[in-house]
């Protein structure tokens, strides 16, 4: 398949490091499964989701150019569909995850210090900022008008649900890690540490891995 | 019973969960809302003369407040239940819903779903550079790239991507490519064959 790719893109690396369209298609694949598998928003891959879409578009336009060679044809309409597949699931899981976390996601935006490090692409913190402040208008309008004085506010903080970053998913070691602590959740001290071996897997709570997945040390599978 | 009501909404989702989402219930939030405020200057009265050292007030006063409370977090979590299966509906239907259901919205609600929509849709076409990616459409895994299909309506000479017409008969199947006919299958004038 890789052949055929290379065949009719011209010019397929865009980015600064030089990725293959195969690789942008692996790191997005990895991105939709651990986003579909993990309890909170994931940091944004927006790099990714707009390479793609940008080679999709030009793999459409340069399709309506070949002549009907119905084989190859429809062997690379058929590729087209499983990306943009891909790449709608990955962006509306995102979109069900903000707009269920609104508030939470909201609050901890305005409290980072640097634009990096935000787990909201531009376009997504605008639209849970819209979404936000539209249920909000509402339930001003319907109840809070015409409530008693002293319940009139929207108590944000008790309003916002939280991801429960205690559920359990199935993780792959892919670096291997010595001394993991996992705390004991009920309370009575006994913490343990765990060595993860290269290749092992694994059915915990996502908190304590919680770093090890951002830096790319384990997979969620 | 205090808050009583109140509950009544709460049920009255509930058991509507499988099906269409129930009339808006204005008769019994406006219920709702007058025995709120029943309640807010019953504990007004008390509570001057709680201020002034009379401790026995204080219970029903706790207790009439924790019923305000409960109505308030009735009545958001009434409206929020709505709009989440409104939500549902526009992901379902489009952006255009069927009478029916709009018959069920109050004024308010059907502005949010405006909203939601605008929203959705600015979202939607700021992705990538190119006009964007709807993200309602794709939403199974695709199998093939032709299906057989079925026409369950007349529907008159349909032309096809590559120029070819093909005329939608009633009770007259197709093999068509799937991206052409995938909105006719939702509209409801093609069935897939399986």
């Amino acid at each position: 398949m890789s052949d055929n790719e290379e065949d009719i893109i011209e010019g397929s690396d865009e980015e600064g490091e030089a990725m293959t369209a195969s690789e942008v298609l692996q790191k997005l694949e990895e991105a939709w499964i651990t986003e579909r598998m993990s309890p909170t928003l994931e940091k944004h891959q927006s790099e990714l989701v707009d390479c793609m879409l940008d080679q999709i578009n030009q793999m459409s336009e340069n399709l309506k150019r070949c002549k009907k060679y119905d084989f190859r044809l429809a062997i690379h309409k058929m590729e087209i569909d499983r990306i943009r597949y891909v790449l709608s699931s990955y962006l509306r899981v995102r979109l069900e995850k903000i707009e269920r976390f609104a508030h939470h996601l909201l609050e901890k935006q305005t409290n980072l210090s640097n634009e990096d490090l935000s787990i909201l692409s531009p376009q997504e913190a605008a639209y849970a900022k819209d979404y936000a402040s539209s249920l909000e208008a509402h339930f001003q309008n319907l109840v809070l008008q015409h409530v008693p004085e002293n319940l009139r506010t929207f108590d944000r903080g008790k309003m916002s649900v939280k991801p429960n970053l205690d559920s359990y998913v199935f993780l792959k070691v892919k670096q291997a890690t010595p001394g993991v602590l996992l705390e004991d959740d009920t309370g009575e001290g006994r913490d343990e540490e765990v060595d993860f071996k290269e290749g092992s897997q694994y059915l915990m709570r996502y908190k304590p891995i919680m770093e090890l997945l951002q830096s790319g040390a384990v997979t969620l599978i | 019973m205090l808050s009583e009501k109140a509950l009544e909404l709460i049920k009255e989702l509930d058991r509507s969960k499988d099906g269409k989402l129930p009339a808006f219930n204005e008769d019994i939030i406006r219920k709702v809302l007058e025995e709120m405020n029943t309640l807010f200057q019953q504990n007004q009265r008390d509570v001057g003369e709680a201020a002034a050292g009379e401790i026995r007030y204080f219970p029903s006063i706790h207790l009439r407040h924790a019923a305000l409370d409960r109505n308030k977090r009735c009545l958001l979590s009434y409206l929020y239940n709505r709009l989440e299966r409104i939500r549902t509906m526009r992901w379902e239907f489009g952006s255009i819903l069927p009478a029916d259901i709009r018959a069920n919205l109050c004024e308010p609600e059907i502005q949010w779903f405006n909203r939601y929509n605008k929203n959705l849709a600015s979202y939607m076409r700021s992705l990538g550079e190119a006009g964007g990616l709807d993200l309602t459409q794709d939403t199974k895994p695709p199998k093939n790239l032709y299906v057989e299909v079925r026409c369950l309506r007349d529907y008159g000479e349909w032309e096809v991507e590559e120029g070819d017409t093909v005329v939608l008969q009633k009770d007259t199947t197709h093999y068509l490519p799937l991206a052409a006919c995938h909105h006719l299958i939702r509209q409801g004038v093609l069935e897939q064959v399986e």
